[in-house]
């Protein structure tokens, strides 16, 4: 007995340790988001923000390109996330409530597109792009974000859409709708917690988003936020590097990603193993 | 998929409720064959598909048989050079480095990640409450964040002159002071692998985690009475069952870190010497966007995408055999 508890509390050490090195970096980020550079840049880190203040974080938004950035990222994923969940949402419709012919290969091809890398297209979709001047356009990188991310969107909602049984529709065709409201009315509101994962889902890819962008927003006023962030760590290391002011900055992109996250994770991860949550 | 692959509650069911032979009632919700109704509900899917992806990749294949020198990069049309690309490319020794590079990066980090992962899974499940949460919350703070914040924040950990580092090593009487991590391949590859490991191992744990919740306690605790040491559990009746979830993730991770770009273009940003430290993803990026040769960097677009195929294909078709 006595044994079985202390190496069950060498385990306990051994996760909580690391759980304290992989949530280190995130801290860091926190901590040195808070301090000022002459404290960062002394021999000895400093461990703790206590005394630190929100100097860092006004002077990131005192930087106009910061807020360019923030208004083309909004407007590319939130156009991204609608326009994905609607054409989605009628493709996991086919897929899951439909037999038809040409049904295996469409899925197929979900499957397959979902794995293709970006770096493997992005020369031909620059090329595009400025073949048809959509080059440093939110209405061009709305496209390819969203074909990025239909594929696996489809995928999640067709599970979401499979698990509300067809035969609550029979039963309210059996009394008397038809068969857009049984479907209006009985499975759309069962499908809200699918529709939101998928949407967070959608947000997250678009959001995050970094090697198409870096291709296709090539001017300095049309950067996304994780281009403007690459910039801003590139401006500031002309000398000695602004450590705090740039991890304000990448607070600012990550916070919001973090706590959607954190809300949706539990419908979302377990979708993953048939998909690709990770950029 | 196996049902104790962590899937979403959803797909737990299967979709047979969709069968005709279910469907005593006499409005059948599978339409006949003729019906033009799903096609136009996958119709919007395969318009944004083709312009996105189908019309450039196509373009792409193209392109990868014709000439873009100099002279096209003064306006003159590019020739069609057949095969040209692709021999130049496969006779091109750097072009083997880089290839070699790659896998290996990918075969490392993809393996590191579910080792690590694995050991983690493990651990969440031999521990108590507080403890697993506790790795549970940091495991989903290092799975969130931003390729590029992550990125930003690392870059500043290793950071030659000030960062936690070189600081710690040097408390621990290494020599690390004002060392720069990134200036050597061989250590800038390290420091990419780490970081890759650390963003690609919470998906991983947690995955495995939400596989081997699904193994019947009694099990285990039976084998534990019959005298099977935790070796011999793990191996006799944990792994074959978590197997199916283990292959899915590992190659997933193949999948994604065969094109592992933002973060060697990010750790070239801040100091590493891009020649010799481009991975696949870069090498296109710096020969299309940066010398303007599009013939050869659709040819090598084209070689990763078939490599990513052929990896993928197996994925795919293990979730294609659900689909009946």
């Amino acid at each position: 007995m006595r044994i079985k508890s202390i190496s069950s509390g060498i385990w306990t050490a051994v996760a909580l340790a690391v759980a304290v090195a992989w949530a280190f970096p995130v801290y860091w980020m926190f901590n040195s988001s808070f301090l000022p550079n002459a404290v960062l840049q002394s021999a000895t880190p400093t461990f703790l923000p206590f005394g630190g203040s929100f100097d860092n974080f006004k002077a990131v938004f005192a930087d106009g390109k910061f807020v360019a950035a923030l208004g083309i990222s909004l407007s590319v994923t939130l156009t991204t996330v609608a326009v994905a969940l609607f054409v989605a949402f009628l493709g996991a419709l086919a897929i899951s409530r439909f037999k038809f012919k040409g049904r295996k290969s469409f899925i197929l091809a979900m499957l397959l597109i979902q794995m293709l890398p970006a770096e493997g297209m992005f020369i031909a979709q620059y090329k595009m792009m400025s073949s048809v001047g959509l080059l440093n356009n939110v209405l061009g990188l709305t496209l390819l974000y969203t074909a990025a991310v239909i594929p696996f969107t489809i995928w999640m909602l067709r599970g979401f859409v499979a698990g509300v049984p067809a035969e609550l529709e029979e039963a309210g065709m059996v009394d008397g709708l038809s068969r857009t409201q049984a479907f209006m009315r009985i499975t759309f509101p069962l499908l809200a917690p699918g529709l939101v994962a998928s949407g967070v889902y959608a947000f997250l890819q678009a959001w995050n988003e970094f090697t198409v962008a870096l291709v296709v927003m090539t001017e300095d006023q049309m950067k996304t936020l994780p281009l403007w962030l690459r910039g801003f760590v590139q401006a500031s290391a002309t000398r000695e590097t602004d450590w705090g002011l740039v991890m304000a900055a990448s607070m600012m992109v990550a916070v919001p990603v973090i706590i959607f996250f954190m809300i949706v994770q539990s419908k979302m991860s377990s979708g993953l193993v048939g998909g690709a949550v990770k950029g | 998929m196996p049902t104790h692959a962590p899937a979403p509650p959803a797909q737990q069911q299967q979709p047979q409720p969709v069968e005709p032979a279910s469907a005593k009632i006499p409005v059948p919700l599978v339409k006949k064959r003729r019906s033009k109704t799903p096609l136009l509900l996958i119709a919007p899917t395969l318009i944004i598909l083709v312009a996105a992806l189908g019309y450039p990749v196509g373009w792409q294949v193209y392109t990868s048989f014709q000439k873009f020198g100099l002279k096209q990069q003064f306006g003159a049309p590019p020739e069609f050079v057949g095969l040209e690309n692709y021999t130049a490319l496969l006779s091109d020794p750097n072009f083997w480095v880089i290839l070699g590079r790659s896998l290996l990066f990918c075969l490392l980090a993809a393996g590191t990640t579910v080792v690590i992962g694995f050991l983690l899974a493990i651990l969440m499940k031999r521990v108590g409450t507080v403890a697993r949460l506790a790795l549970q919350i940091s495991m989903l703070l290092a799975w969130a964040m931003p390729v590029v914040a992550a990125m930003t924040v690392w870059v500043w950990l290793v950071d030659w002159r000030r960062g936690v580092l070189n600081w710690l090593l040097t408390r621990f009487g290494f020599d690390a002071e004002g060392h720069n991590w990134l200036a050597e391949p061989l250590t800038f590859f390290a420091i990419a692998l780490v970081i890759v490991v650390w963003m690609s191992v919470p998906f991983v744990a947690l995955s495995i985690y939400a596989g081997l919740t699904q193994i019947s306690e009694e099990v285990l605790e039976a084998a534990a009475m019959d005298g099977a040491t935790g070796m011999q559990r793990i191996r006799y009746i944990i792994m074959p069952l978590i197997t199916p979830v283990l292959s899915i993730v590992l190659l997933l991770q193949l999948i994604w870190d065969l094109r592992v770009f933002t973060q060697i273009k990010l750790l070239q940003d801040a100091g590493g010497v891009a020649n010799e430290t481009h991975l696949l993803g870069t090498y296109i990026y710096q020969m299309g966007v940066g010398s303007g040769d599009f013939g050869a960097a659709s040819a090598v677009s084209i070689l990763m995408l078939i490599i990513t195929i052929a990896i993928s294909w197996y994925y795919v078709r293990s979730l294609m055999k659900e689909e009946d």
